[in-house]
This record gives structure tokens, sequence and C-alpha cells, in this order.
């Protein structure tokens, strides 16, 4: 591994802890039992931050691994969004379940509202794809 | 009815349970290289793929639109799409092509042309490419963990033996759906008093068992399903691009996930479209690639024995564990569903990536007995651990699975279900009485223990969901109820997804949080003397396998018990009706039975009894000069008044013999010394008393046990080593008198 190859980094939680913060900008050292009995660690306490996200995503693409690379980008992206959002969007992506306008619609929300212009794109990929093999919600409904 | 009784016999065995069937490939029923596969070709212009394997851009499915956009390298794909058949199949089994050049390669490749590919190896030839392309230096193992009563005591404690046992991830499912929270917890607590690190999953519905990771009950998923055609994709609910964004959705959780495929799901939904299971194979593997999956659980799976039905189908599994290696995936190769009747078929199937050695080698060892099983039976299981400890051993392989002293698994067993009461209690669940705990540490199966209250425990799986009692809530009930450890363990898990440093390839988790992955220890093999291999510390602790003897054991020697005394040199000649009992040099001397367990002076008085009742004389000397029954024999025979005489090793093999006969001839030779009772000794001393006095004797009858040689061959040589030892080259022999007391 040359200089500057993020794999010189990984595994972050045991070379570098010192790059990696939870949402509430909590360093691993501070995520300790003594915490959690203080009532000071909450759920959203134990989740991977965008950065870290980036930052493996990073890695993985040192690594030769370019799709996974682009998982953890939109990863990354998606770290932010609320669960049940998360939800949402599978069950829409789910064959049969949107119409063209819907699905463009969760594009469009993705990124104006949620600052994920990858999952944005991958959304759109997919309405194009469902387009052209009939994958749409029948009009029915 | 068959006319030939052999053949009935035949007909009767456990292969012929199962139905072998010849190849039909308009349903799909094909193993490799299926009349309807394409021909691989890939057209790109202007940097995008305009015709894939035969199909234009206006021809895609579902699935060629999504391996077109994200699953070819285009950088690569020239150079790759060039290369002959022949010679990239020659690459993979040349053992100075670094993985690294071989990956690169495969990612320029259509699933038609890796399907061509790999079906050019034979299956030698796929086992060595495959312990080349392994993504993780190590292989690992994957356990299962259910019962039918979905008993969280029982579950707990076999998670927890599944962790001490060295299984890097175990997965549990559900009998019924709303008792996946429990269960998800009751193998997060019982891992983590098992081993610190392990991850867990719990297979259930996607949301479902998205939430579960959300809330960090679990850390892995590999319930995400691919098909390899379009039909069978979406009659799976999805498409790849639900598939891969769901990865996403739970990478973005700090959740591991591989997904699942394998060959024979699109032949049993019914849309194989006459293609051959491994070219179908190959587009899922591509597909699963173009979605950013770090890996795969492939190999057959749940529809393994589908593909063992029809010829070469064995070998098309391995083809499939092997391409999703060559394409930088992790492997988890199957090995978890029962894929035969036969116990020999079973294996000879695993030893495709048992010798070579995968990420997970089976994608789930059932810890517990078959009947617990809720995948649906379980390949191995709990009764085969030592079967699969001794093939390690045979083999000096890793296949992931580690010896357990039997205390040590009580103890382990009994502190998970105490750890998932205290839980329990703890969190306002139905409670968990010390007899469930008693009984899931010592008893067989989910039938030992008593039922529960089944309502109350979905009512309590249900608040697992609706109050969002996460990770951080088991931790500190266990942390509250003094099983800190076990706490620290379970918020290290959490901690770990901060990190997320196991979303890499192949990644798992060692007992201080360390991550081992395909990123920090790829597997580098190149051949004799590189790669990792089975040696030192870990090869000495797989060596330690139940009941292994200890060499030592016959070392015996503490002066008490019946002995034989020495009345001085023996001397040839004596009365004529004479018949010498010649024993070996450690003859109750250091050894004191023989090795069908009969005490040497019963064998001695045996023997005698048969001399004299057939009008004989004994007269009993030592042969020191020679452990060798032909030897001891011929010797005591040339002391013999008679010139006959009957040779005795330690061990009880027996000889009769006469002083004109060459040493290695014989009249009578007992070489099955285990199945030889006393009667037997009294025959051979009558039938030598025979032989001395000029009578007819009629040779003593033996048994044949065709097992005694696998059975006692360790025995035998230990205790033929015993004797040897006691050799004294130049001691003369010596008359000896039976004394009983020691």
């Amino acid at each position: 591994m040359v200089d500057g190859d993020p794999r010189s980094e990984y595994p972050l939680g045991t070379r570098r802890p010192d790059l990696v913060r939870t949402p509430s900008g909590l360093a691993l050292s501070e995520l300790t039992l003594d915490a959690l009995r203080t009532g000071s660690i909450s759920p959203a306490d134990v989740r991977a931050t965008p950065e870290t996200l980036r930052r493996q995503s990073a890695i993985a693409r040192a690594a030769g691994r370019t799709q996974l690379a682009e998982n953890l980008e939109r990863a990354a992206e998606l770290a932010g969004v609320p669960d049940d959002i998360i939800l949402d969007i599978y069950t829409a992506l789910r064959p049969g379940r949107s119409t063209a306008e819907e699905l463009e619609a969760w594009a469009v929300r993705l990124e104006s509202e949620l600052d994920a212009r990858g999952v944005a794109t991958f959304v759109r990929e997919a309405r194009e794809a469902y387009e052209a093999r009939g994958l749409f919600a029948r009009d029915a409904s | 009815m068959s006319d030939s009784q052999r053949a009935e016999a035949r007909a009767a065995r456990d292969v012929h349970k199962e139905t072998l069937v010849s190849p039909a490939a308009p349903l799909g029923l094909v193993a490799l290289a299926g009349p309807g596969d394409p021909e691989p070709t890939l057209v790109v212009e202007d940097g995008r793929v305009v015709e894939l394997d035969g199909r234009t851009a206006a021809e895609f499915d579902v699935i060629d639109r999504f391996i077109a956009a994200h699953g070819v390298d285009l950088e690569a794909a020239a150079e790759a799409m060039a290369l002959p058949e022949l010679e990239l199949a020659r690459r993979l089994v040349d053992v100075d092509q670094p993985r690294s050049e071989l990956v690169r390669l495969s990612r320029g490749l259509t699933p038609a042309r890796l399907a061509r590919v790999i079906a050019l190896l034979d299956p030698v030839e796929m086992m060595f490419a495959l312990k080349k392309l392994r993504a993780r230096r190590r292989p690992a193992n994957q356990a299962h963990v259910t019962n039918r009563k979905e008993n969280p005591a029982l579950l707990a404690a076999d998670a927890a033996e599944a962790a001490a046992r060295g299984f890097a991830e175990v997965e549990t499912t559900v009998g019924v759906a709303r008792y996946a929270p429990l269960n998800a917890v009751a193998i997060l607590v019982g891992s983590q008093i098992g081993r610190p690190g392990v991850i867990t999953q719990c297979s259930v519905e996607e949301r479902r068992n998205l939430q579960l990771g959300i809330q960090g009950l679990t850390t892995y998923s590999e319930t995400l399903s691919v098909y390899g055609t379009e039909r069978c994709f979406v009659d799976g609910d999805d498409t790849p691009w639900s598939k891969a964004f769901l990865a996403s959705a739970y990478a973005s959780r700090g959740i591991k996930v591989r997904f699942t495929s394998g060959a024979g799901a699109e032949a049993l939904m019914g849309h194989a479209e006459g293609c051959s299971m491994l070219y179908l194979e190959a587009r899922c593997l591509c597909a699963i690639r173009a979605a950013g999956s770090q890996g795969v659980q492939n190999g057959g799976i749940s529809t393994v024995a589908l593909a063992m039905a029809l010829p070469a189908g064995t070998r098309e599994i391995l083809a499939e564990n092997l391409l999703a290696a060559w394409l930088d995936l992790e492997v988890a190769s199957g090995n978890d569903a029962i894929s035969s009747h036969s116990q020999i078929r079973k294996t000879a199937k695993l030893m495709g990536q048992f010798l070579p050695g995968t990420d997970f080698v089976t994608s789930g060892y059932s810890v517990m007995p078959r009947y617990d099983n809720v995948f649906g039976g379980g390949n191995y299981d709990a009764d085969d651990v030592d079967d699969w400890l001794t093939l390690q051993r045979d083999w000096q392989v890793d296949g992931g699975i580690e010896p357990l002293a039997e205390a040590d698994a009580t103890r382990i067993r009994e502190q998970a279900a105490r750890a998932i009461q205290a839980v329990f209690a703890e969190l306002g669940f139905p409670g968990i009485t010390d007899e469930e705990v008693e009984l899931a540490t010592t008893g067989y199966d989910s039938r030992d223990l008593p039922d529960r209250d089944r309502a109350a425990d979905v009512l309590a799986g249900d608040r697992v969901l609706n109050e969002g009692i996460s990770g951080l809530d088991v931790a500190l009930a266990l942390d509250r109820t003094g099983y800190s450890e076990a706490a620290e363990a379970v918020l290290g898990m959490q901690r770990l997804r901060v990190g997320a440093d196991y979303l890499q390839t192949s990644a798992i988790v060692g007992p201080s949080f360390e991550v081992d992955s395909a990123v920090n220890n790829p597997n580098e093999y190149e051949g004799p003397g590189t790669g990792y291999r089975l040696e030192g510390e870990r090869w000495k602790l797989l060596q330690r396998v139940p009941g292994e003897l200890d060499p030592a054991v016959f070392a015996v020697e503490d002066g008490r018990g019946p002995r034989l005394v020495s009345l001085g040199e023996a001397a040839a000649g004596g009365p004529e009706d004479e018949v010498v009992i010649a024993v070996g040099p450690a003859f109750l001397d250091g050894m004191r039975e023989t090795i069908g367990g009969l005490p040497h002076e019963a064998v001695i008085a045996a023997l005698a009894d048969g001399v004299r009742a057939a009008g004989g004389r004994p007269r009993i000397v030592r042969i020191r000069r020679t452990s060798d029954v032909a030897f001891i024999g011929h010797d005591g025979a040339r002391l013999s008044g008679s010139r006959v005489a009957v040779g005795l090793q330690s061990k009880g093999t027996a000889v009769i013999h006469r002083a004109d006969l060459e040493p290695l001839d014989n009249l009578e030779l007992f070489g099955m010394a285990p199945l030889l009772t006393l009667e037997s000794y009294k025959a051979i001393g009558g039938n030598a008393a025979a032989y001395a006095l000029g009578r007819p004797a009629s040779p003593v009858p033996t048994e044949i046990d065709n097992y005694a040689r696998a059975k006692l061959i360790v025995r035998t040589v230990l205790m033929h080593a015993s004797e040897t030892e006691a050799v004294e080259r130049d001691a003369p022999p010596l008359d000896l008198a039976l004394e009983l007391q020691g």
C-alpha cells in the first residue's frame, strides 16, 4: 500500500479511531458502559455517519471494488434519511408498486429534500428500466 | 421385486431415497452448458453496453439492464472478452497468476462468458482455483441456531456454544414471524457470551429484517435473494434496483449484507427460460456484484438437491462458488440445506468447498440437532460435529469449527441461558424458569424443554418493535443484572456499527472486535509456502478432537496385581507331552491385558487348562529376545519337550508352532486377537496338546470382524510398541510361574 492509500487507515475502528465519530459527535472511546449507564448514549449514536461511510467507500474503491464503493456512497447518502422513508422508498422500488410519476417524485425528493443525488439517479435508472419492462403499478388502481 | 438379491440390497440404500433425473433443458434441468445459454457477446458504443450475450439493448430484460449499467467494467472488457475461453480457464489454475489480476479480468466478462470459462475446469481444477480466489485469507464458518419451540434459553445456549466453537456468524430464523425480535435478542446475548465479536442475523421478511438491524439487535443480513431470470425476480417481489437499494439501506445503518442466489431456484419457480443453472447463476452473480454487495451465499442453498439430481450437479455447485469468488465476492458456500440422504454423497459434495476453504464453508452449520433446525433440516448438525472436527484433523484443513470440551460447553450454555433469563426479567418479558435454563444447558433438543406461553412471548416480541427496544437496551439489561462482560460485548457490537469496518468484503470480527476482512487480510495464495495454512497453535487446537488417545496410555506399571515369577533360565527339552506356552517380553510385566480386554493371567490359565484337558502338560516360558509372535512361538517350540508350543503376544495374538517348521510358517495362527475369548484360548491350548500328542485336531474356529483393524489399529501399534520396548536382544528365555497375589 502506498502513502495516501485509504486502505492504510483500515480498520478505522482500531487503526484510526480518531477519524470516527457518532452522528452526535461522540468518539468511539466515549461509547462505554459508564456512558450507557448515565443515559448519555442513544440508539441514534450507534450508527455510522455519512462521513464514515464515505471513508469506507474510498477504502473499497482503493481495493478495486468499484460497485461496493458506489453502494457505500449511496449508503452514506441514506445515513441521514429516516427509517420510515427508507422503507417507503424500498417498497416503491418493488415491482408493480409505483407509477413512473411516483418514482420520479421520489427521485426529486431524494435530490432536493434529502440530499441524496446518487440515490436519486439510481431511482431514475429504475424508472427507465421499469418503463421498458412493464414493471409499473397497473393503472387500474 | 428384483431377481437379484444384490440389486435389491442396493435399491434399499440411502442414495435411492432421492430422485435423480436426466437433463431437460426446457425446464432448466441442466447443470452446465445448456442449449439455451446464449453465445457470449459484448458490444460497447460510446461507453455504453449496447449488446450483452446476444441481446441488444432494446431486448434487455431488467437483469441485463442492471448488469449493463453497473456490472461490466468497460476498462477491462475489451481485453478480457478478447481472451480465448481456454486461456482464461488456464489462467485460473495458473499458480503464477495473482488473484488481483484474475479479478480484474472477471470484471470485464459477461455472464455467458464467465459461465463457459468456469465450465472448462474439472473438479480438482475448480478447487484449486477456489483456493486461490477466496477473498479472505482465512476460511471461517457460519452457524444456524433455531429451535421448534423458539425457546429463548435454548437459543441463547446454542448461540453461545456456536460462538465458543469458533463460528464467526450465527443466523437464526423463526417458525412464527412475530417471534423474530425475541429470537434476535436471544442469539445476540448468547453469541456474545460464547465469544465477543460474533455477528448475528435473524432471517425474516425484508422490512422486519431491516428493522431488527436498525434497532441494533442484529449485525448482518443475507436475505437478499436474487434470481437469474426476470420472471423469477419479479415473482420474488423485487427487481435488481429494489434489492440494490435495500443493500444500501442496510449499509447506511451499519449492517453487513450478503446476497443469496443459487442453482435451481429458477427451475423450481418455473421460469428458467431453457438456460443452464450455471449460466443463470452467472447472471445472478453479475447482478449481485453490480448492486455493490460485498458477498453472496450460493451453491444451491435451499435448492441444492435439485442441482444434485442432475448429471454434474455437484460440479455445477462448486462452479457457482468459484464464480462468485472470481468476481471478488465473499462466498458463504452452501452446505446448509440437506443435500442428500446418502452420507457418502453428502460428504463427497462437501469436499469441494471444505478442502479449498471458502469465506464461510457452510452458510449455516446446524449447531443443534436436526429436529430443531427450522431452516429445513441442516445438512450437518450437532450430532456430526465430531465427524467434522475429525475431517479437519484428517486433512489438516481449517473448516472453521473448533473443538470444545464438554465441561466448557456446559458452562457456556448455562451462562448464556442464565443471562437471557436475566435480560427477559429485566425487560419485563415473560419469565424464563430455572427448569428451562437447566434443560437448555443439558437437554438434547427442544422436546426436552417445557412449553412456553407463546401468546405472551409474541406480545413481548411486538413490544421490542413498538417500543424500539435496542441493542443498547439489551446491553443495559445485562449490565444491571450483573453480566457486565456480556454487556460490554453487546455494546461492542453496537460500536462496530459506528466504524462500519465490517461492511468491507468478507469481514468477520475477532474477540477483541478487530475486523478481519479481504481488505486487511486478503487471500494472497500463490502456491506452496504462501497463503493461509493450518499450522502452529491453530493446528494444535484443531487436532484435539474428543476421544483422542494419549499414546502413553498403556505405559502403566504399578507393580500390583498378578505376576509371572521367574524360575530361572529356560532349557530345551522336557517330557514328550509338554506344551510350552511362550509369552512375549511385556506379558504381565508392563502390560496386563490383551487388546480384547482379557486379563493376561486369565488367558494363561485358559491356555493351560486347554493343554491339560487334552492330555498335555503346560510349561510357561517368557521369550525376551523378540516381540514377534512367530518367533516367540518358534522359540517356544524349540524349548518344548513335544516340540510344539503356543506363542502369545501381550496384545493377545497367538500362534501354534512346531520346532521343525520355518519361523514364519505355523500350525495355526490367531491374528484376530480382539475377537478371541477365554474359550478360544482354551481351545487353542487343546489343539496344541493334540498336535503334541500326535492326535488329529480340527482348526479352532475364529470370528472375523472386518472393522477390527479400523477400530484397533492404533491400540495394536501402541501395544506392540510397548512389547517391543521390553525386548532384550541377548536375554535368554525364562521359565515362569504364575503368582496370583500382587
